[in-house]
């Protein structure tokens, strides 16, 4: 692992206004992240990880404070350039799959190529489809596939474009424990093989563990930031 | 590595784009086509019609010489004068003379008698073209004998053969032939005055050519080829003019003709835009809900670093690809239906209508189509730009922010200005144009407005106390996903267009009626000579016949004006008056008081003369004082066959036309024109066919130069015209209302689609059929209940509005018919609603949740 860091949140607030009230969702928050490390944050329901990662991953704009990352700061930018910057720079695992219904399971892994502008890409998304065991499914839409398959697609998407960091949000919370397993081994395997940073967000503390460090968030503010 | 985002922007990459979007609408194909199938019928109808008057122009021109029947006509409604005959002799040697007025004709097998067209014929006319006639031959046979060519109409109507007599003024001619179609005669005008051919060398023994008689002396030239037809009559203009004469050539028939049928063309490309319009708001609404099930994947799209830009595109494509689709089917089906209208619009034409494939109609229909869908799906299309990766974590529509989104409003207007402009295409006035346009869009924001006052009604008064079903069926009008605005805007505005044709039909139907009132003269005599006066008037009483009304009629003609006569003024380049104020002939009555049917609007009327030295006060009709730009107190001589009386303007009338009576332009007092010559008319009501049949018998064996209007007869024709009118109008309405169908059934299905997950949970949780039906059916009552009624509101107004202003008639609406309607548009609402609810019903709710989702 080296030290350069990857992720570097700085002062991050995040407020809404609801019904003429301002709620302060995500309340100061700092810390940094290394490239190639693997941290978790978690917490409970409502209590801003979710809006944390969004921030981080630049699908989301913050009230106060920054978000470098890969030395970019997310705040200077519109929204096409952190689409530019997603698209270099990050992968995706979300609870609920999110891969397009239209598409088959090996389009979907090589959309994020295709945006890039890549040529020859059929085979590097198959060789990812091979890693998550699913090269035999390839020509099979989502809903012709079970959740666990959907998320081993997610992960292969996820990876395609050598992200150099990836976010996962409750990655294993659509999924029995036997898939779910399954799922996380992937998951980290991949992470190490490829040396991708991996910012896990869960409320699942066994999960949690298997990262290096932790950070704890509750209403808004970052309780702990401790290393496993 | 260099990490400035802005060094990774590329450029847009539209094969790709073209790929996502082909991938994109792979599961929802059938879908989209629904979306699209609302513009289908729009297109089919703008493309028959602009088919149809592409090739009606193309026709005209084309048959433009068989149109006129010769190179050159020239008419003239006063005898010819020996002075002019060198004049007509210098155009050319070959020429025919024709003679036609208005008489009865008698058929002596049946003792039938009717009011017809006499054409009196000499020579070889017509030159192009040719009188249609059965048998073939009779067209030149019998101009050799004393023969006639009998109206197709007339023959059947009086059980005619071949061979049969008929008896026209004294003279008993022989039917050689049934005249099926002539130059310069279209259906409609034969079914109004039925034409009888008789040959010209006949003419003067038939004694009806006496002095009072209105004849029309046309004759028809053709001339050498190359003639310049354009050079002549511009050099004869002058002297044509001066003996007083008109002429038509084949270029002035053409134009006249087509101007004739534009004004048709342009109200039905009308009555095809506003379903056009009718199916966009099924597109726009469709879209919108399209966009939001699309809402998952295009934040996933985002999150994976698809540009804002490129997500519109993606699904811009996919709506240009559906739109030229539908738009090419569209075009197609009007191609067909094209070759329908020349069938229902025959009778109307005075020429043969091909029905050629009009490329360049199809590819207007296209365009048009592909631009429109194009309009109206960016207005929920826009929302793409601002749809959030964010979706990706927490799905949230927000509508707020595309409601201010400043595009949004740019495409509101460039709708509004599209509509603006097609209409002024149409219509060719801004006037009319912006008329239109503002009724559409208060049509449109009256309709949304009910819709969202309907759902604000329903949150604020919202009937907690009643039962589960009211209460779910009540709700649906206004949660989210609700299909309230959509469906109140497509079945009102379809139901009020619906209504307002109807109501249109009815009220020009009524004018019609109105004037066949119980008390209101049926039957008209004219012609009626002084010496036959009495007679007529005795053989009326001797009938049991009231005599309504008897009026004097005095031809004369202008001769001055303020002292200047039609030369000096036509010479005036600054005068306004118009030549015809001074060739017509005037049919003049002359009495000494007012009919209740005119009102003095300015002057004094004045109603005798008592001494020759009087000054002669006339009445003038105030808009024709208006068009001869003569004001009360202006000096007008007249020319009384011969005599001229000088006379002042004494005063202006406003004349009821609707009447049945005799109306005049012109009034003399009494004591002026009491010894010229004169005709008389003659008015009375007749109770039967079979009494107006014995009454015309005696007129015509007794008196053959009187001529009889049957109102009766004619206010049967003019409702089978009416009928023919209104089956064209309910035509292309049928457009309009098959796509409010279509909107209908695409809405509610598209509604199906949003509304499956939660009938299943219904039915997951234990609702039954019977549950589920009702919600369903509350829904929809009160969809197409509200819908309809408001409708038939904005009809209503509309109708008043047209009766008011363009047709200047009593107002009435008839509510039996507008109630039926209401039931069937409300009850088609509930049925189609529930016929796509039907799956939901029959299957296991799992089942559903497999395949639907």
């Amino acid at each position: 692992m080296d030290n350069t860091i990857i992720l570097d949140i700085q002062n991050l607030t995040k407020t809404y206004q609801s019904s003429g009230r301002t709620l302060t969702v995500l309340d100061n928050v700092s810390f940094s992240v290394p490239a190639g490390a693997t941290i978790s944050i978690v917490g409970p329901s409502g209590s801003g990880k979710t809006t944390l990662l969004g921030l981080c991953a630049g699908l989301d704009r913050a009230s106060a404070g920054s978000v470098a990352l890969n030395n970019i700061k997310l705040e200077n930018l519109n929204e096409d350039q952190r689409a530019q910057v997603r698209n270099r720079n990050v992968g995706f695992i979300f609870q609920n799959f999110q891969l397009l219904p239209t598409l088959t399971a090996l389009e979907n892994v090589m959309v994020p190529l295709e945006l890039r502008g890549e040529k020859n890409i059929k085979d590097q998304a198959l060789d990812l489809l091979e890693k998550v065991g699913l090269a035999n499914r390839h020509h099979h839409y989502p809903a012709q596939l079970s959740g666990g398959e959907q998320q081993r697609v997610s992960l292969a998407r996820a990876f395609s474009n050598k992200p150099k960091i990836l976010f996962a949000d409750e990655p294993t919370g659509n999924l029995d424990a036997e898939t779910s397993e399954k799922v996380e081994k992937l998951i980290f395997d991949l992470n190490k093989e490829t040396g991708t940073t991996l910012v896990l967000v869960t409320h699942d503390l066994e999960l949690a563990s298997k990262t290096k460090r932790i950070i704890r968030v509750k209403g808004g503010k970052l309780v702990s930031d401790e290393t496993t | 590595m260099n990490n400035d985002p802005t060094l990774y922007s590329r450029p847009l990459n539209l094969s790709w784009l073209f790929k996502m979007a082909w991938r994109d609408s792979r599961r929802n194909r059938s879908r989209l086509f629904l979306f699209i199938s609302s513009i289908i019928l729009g297109i089919a109808a703008l493309v028959a019609i602009y088919s149809f008057g592409y090739n009606l122009r193309q026709d005209i021109d084309n048959q433009a010489k068989s149109l006129l029947g010769a190179d050159l006509a020239i008419y003239s409604n006063q005898a010819i004068k020996p002075e002019a005959k060198p004049l007509l002799d210098s155009i050319g040697p070959t020429k025919s003379e024709e003679r036609s007025f208005a008489s009865m004709v008698y058929f002596i097998k049946n003792q039938g008698t009717r009011l017809v067209q006499i054409r009196a014929l000499s020579g070889a006319y017509p030159y192009y073209g040719g009188i249609e006639t059965t048998p073939v031959q009779a067209a030149q046979n019998f101009r050799r004998h004393q023969n006639a060519l009998v109206d197709k109409t007339l023959m059947l109507q009086y059980n005619a053969q071949i061979g049969d007599s008929i008896k026209v003024g004294e003279l008993t001619f022989k039917i050689a032939g049934i005249l099926n179609k002539a130059p310069d005669q279209s259906g409609l005008s034969a079914t109004v005055a039925p034409a009888v051919y008789i040959p010209l060398q006949y003419l003067d023994q038939t004694g009806l050519t006496k002095k009072g008689s209105r004849i029309n002396y046309k004759f028809y030239y053709q001339l050498d080829a190359g003639t310049n037809i354009k050079k002549l009559v511009k050099q004869l203009d002058a002297r044509l003019e001066r003996e007083g004469f008109s002429y038509e050539t084949i270029e002035s028939k053409k134009e006249n003709t087509g101007k004739s049928f534009e004004d048709l063309t342009r109200f039905l490309t009308l009555v095809g835009f506003i379903a056009l319009l009718l199916g966009c708001i099924g597109v726009a609404s469709a879209i919108h809900i399209y966009v939001r099930e699309k809402l998952p994947s295009i934040a996933v799209l985002r999150c994976l670093g698809v540009k804002a830009s490129q997500t519109f595109l993606i699904y811009l494509i996919q709506i240009l690809g559906i739109g030229l689709i539908g738009s090419i089917i569209g075009a197609a089906l009007g191609t067909v239906v094209q070759r329908v209208l020349p069938i229902v619009l025959q009778d109307f034409l005075p020429i043969q209508i091909t029905m050629a494939t009009s490329w360049y109609a199809i590819m207007q229909g296209i365009a048009l189509g592909v631009l429109i869908s194009l309009l109206f799906a960016l207005l929920p299309l826009v929302s793409v730009r601002n749809i959030s990766p964010l979706n990706t974590l927490r799905i949230s529509y927000e509508e707020t922010s595309s409601r201010q989104d400043p595009l949004k409003w740019a495409i509101f207007v460039l709708i509004f200005l599209f509509i603006l402009g097609f209409s002024w295409i149409q219509m060719e006035t801004w006037l009319q144009a912006v008329w239109f346009t503002g009724g559409v869009v208060l049509a449109f924001l009256f309709l949304a407005g009910v819709a969202y006052a309907l759902m604000w009604a329903v949150k604020k008064f919202f009937p907690s106390s009643w039962s589960y079903l009211w209460r779910q069926g009540i709700a649906n009008l206004h949660r989210p996903n609700n299909q309230t605005l959509i469906l109140i805007v497509a079945i009102g505005l379809g139901t009020a267009f619906i209504c307002t044709l109807y109501s249109i039909q009815n009220i020009l139907v009524n004018q019609v009626s109105l004037s066949a009132g119980k008390n209101q003269p049926n039957m008209v005599l004219f012609d009626i000579q002084s010496t036959q006066k009495e007679q007529i008037v005795a053989l009326t009483r001797k009938n049991q016949l009231p005599i309504l009304q008897q009026v004097p009629v005095v031809t004369m003609r202008l001769e001055e004006i303020n002292g200047r006569n039609g030369t000096q003024i036509l010479q005036d380049t600054a005068s306004e008056i118009s030549k015809r104020a001074f060739t017509r002939e005037y049919r003049v009555t002359y009495r000494d008081t007012l009919t209740d049917s005119e009102k003095i609007t300015a002057g004094k009327w004045r109603g005798t003369v008592t001494t020759s030295s009087d000054t002669v006060y006339i009445s003038l009709d105030e808009g024709f004082a208006h068009r001869i730009h003569v004001k009360v107190g202006d000096q007008l001589l007249f020319n009384v066959q011969g005599a001229l009386i000088k006379t002042v303007v004494g005063s202006f009338r406003k004349i009821e036309w609707r009447r049945v009576q005799t109306n005049f332009l012109v009034i003399f007092p009494a004591g002026v024109l009491e010894e010229a010559p004169q005709f008389h008319v003659l008015m009375t009501r007749v109770p039967t066919n079979q009494a107006s049949a014995r009454f015309q018998q005696a007129l015509v064996q007794g008196f053959p130069n009187i001529s009889v209007i049957d109102l009766g007869l004619i206010l049967s024709t003019l409702d089978e015209i009416l009928k023919k009118i209104a089956f064209i109008i309910r035509f292309m309405a049928g457009f309009s209302i098959s796509t409010g169908l279509v909107v209908l059934i695409a809405s509610v299905l598209i509604s199906k689609y949003q509304r499956i997950q939660e009938s299943v949970l219904l039915r997951t949780l234990g609702a039954n059929r019977r549950q589920i039906f009702a919600i369903t059916t509350l829904e929809y009552f009160f969809l197409g209940a509200l819908a309809a009624g408001t409708g038939i509101l904005i009809a209503v107004a509309a109708s008043w509005a047209l009766a008011k202003y363009i047709f200047e008639a009593p107002f009435t609406p008839s509510w039996v018919p507008t109630f039926v309607l209401f039931g069937v548009v409300t009850s088609l609402t509930i049925i189609i609603g529930l016929i796509n609810s039907r799956g939901i019903l029959n299957r296991p709710p799992l089942e559903i949740l497999r395949s639907e989702v």
